[in-house]
């Protein structure tokens, strides 16, 4: 790791401090919770939409939300990392693809993406990557613990 | 005036600043950065300091150096630098500069060697509109036009701009903002792009269009 890479990834363990993002890919519908500053105070404005794409690069990522306001297609592209921004997930959505540009040809039914039921990452199950991963190292546990007793039951 | 420094240019990131807005920074690295000499007005005619920068390795230094070094006691550096100082700012021999030798938010000039691009064409080297890219424009789309006028003169002038070598030359940028300074690693973060590539050499000073301000 060259000295960019380690303050890069300082700069992201400083941004994250009582953050967290939460797990999104592409074909989700989420909601971004944009800080913007009016005059001398400032407010949350909230930008809902399909993320379309995502960036991995470091300090340097961002993820591109794309909507339709007043029957305009409008896309915004946000760092990951910003400390202006907050992320929701709505809905997870289920794609083969990692990035979605075809949907800037599509519109109405054809642009809809259907929901991820199961899997990975589905909202209010304890399929999200962190959980699973603590399961399986659970259960890995378990079995190690008492390697005698049959499995599945 | 004050001695500048030699720094190594690491490369380009990017900080948030407490707005929330990114800064683009090139990271430079002031590495071994120590007065090996003094030029004086009595014995040289000029006011300078002498800087030796980087770690050198013994193996590849000739006999004088080995000397010039020993003498002082100083590790053997990679290379040297003069910079030209006032009277009242010319510094003890063996002095250690660090990056905090700059302040965050103060303006410095940044000189280096352009990254070389080779024997380029007029569009690329003058910004050159180039010609037609149809309507019968045939081999020529990129070429630089008329480069002269009639009988009389019958010649190009001098300095006309033409195709050539472009790059790899000496550039300083004026005027630029330290945005941040990690003394303990040694890194300055300059706002804004230096010329050369990764890991050249760059000579760093106080911003001269902005002293006495």
């Amino acid at each position: 790791m060259n000295i960019i890479q380690q303050i890069e990834q300082e700069q992201i363990v400083r941004l994250m401090e009582g953050k967290a993002i939460p797990e999104f890919a592409p074909g989700d519908t989420i909601r971004v919770l944009v800080k913007v500053v009016e005059g001398d105070r400032e407010r949350v404005q909230a930008f809902e939409g399909v993320c379309i794409a995502r960036k991995n690069a470091s300090l340097n990522s961002s993820f591109t939300v794309r909507k339709i306001s007043y029957g305009e297609g409008v896309e915004r592209v946000f760092p990951l990392y910003s400390p202006r921004i907050n992320v929701e997930v709505v809905r997870k959505g289920s794609v083969r693809r990692a990035k979605l540009y075809y949907l800037r040809d599509l519109s109405g039914k054809k642009a809809r993406i259907s929901e991820k039921k199961r899997g990975f990452g589905v909202l209010g199950a304890a399929g999200s990557r962190k959980a699973a991963k603590a399961a399986k190292s659970a259960a890995a546990a378990e079995s190690r613990g008492a390697p005698d007793e049959p499995q599945g039951e | 005036m004050r001695t500048g420094l030699v720094a190594e240019k690491l490369g380009m990131m990017r900080l948030f600043n407490e707005k929330g807005e990114h800064v683009p920074v090139t990271v430079l690295n002031v590495d071994h950065c120590q007065v090996v000499g003094q030029k004086t007005q009595e014995l040289n005619g000029y006011e300078a300091v002498q800087l030796g920068y980087g770690q050198g390795r013994v193996k590849s230094l000739n006999k004088a150096q080995k000397e010039f070094y020993a003498k002082l006691k100083i590790e053997p550096k990679k290379g040297m630098q003069e910079f030209r100082v006032s009277s009242e700012n010319i510094l003890e021999v063996g002095l250690e500069l660090k990056a905090d030798h700059f302040q965050v938010g103060q303006f410095i000039d940044v000189c280096g060697t352009s990254i070389g691009k080779g024997f380029a064409g007029a569009m690329k080297r003058h910004n050159f509109a180039g010609n037609r890219a149809s309507h019968g424009a045939s081999v020529c789309h990129r070429s630089l036009g008329a480069t002269g006028q009639r009988q009389d003169p019958g010649k190009v002038f001098k300095g006309k701009k033409m195709a050539g070598h472009l790059g790899a030359e000496r550039v300083t940028i004026q005027n630029l903002k330290v945005v941040q300074i990690d003394a303990e690693r040694g890194l300055v973060f300059v706002h804004g792009a230096i010329p050369g590539h990764k890991g050249s050499k760059v000579l760093v000073r106080d911003a001269i269009k902005k002293q006495g301000k």
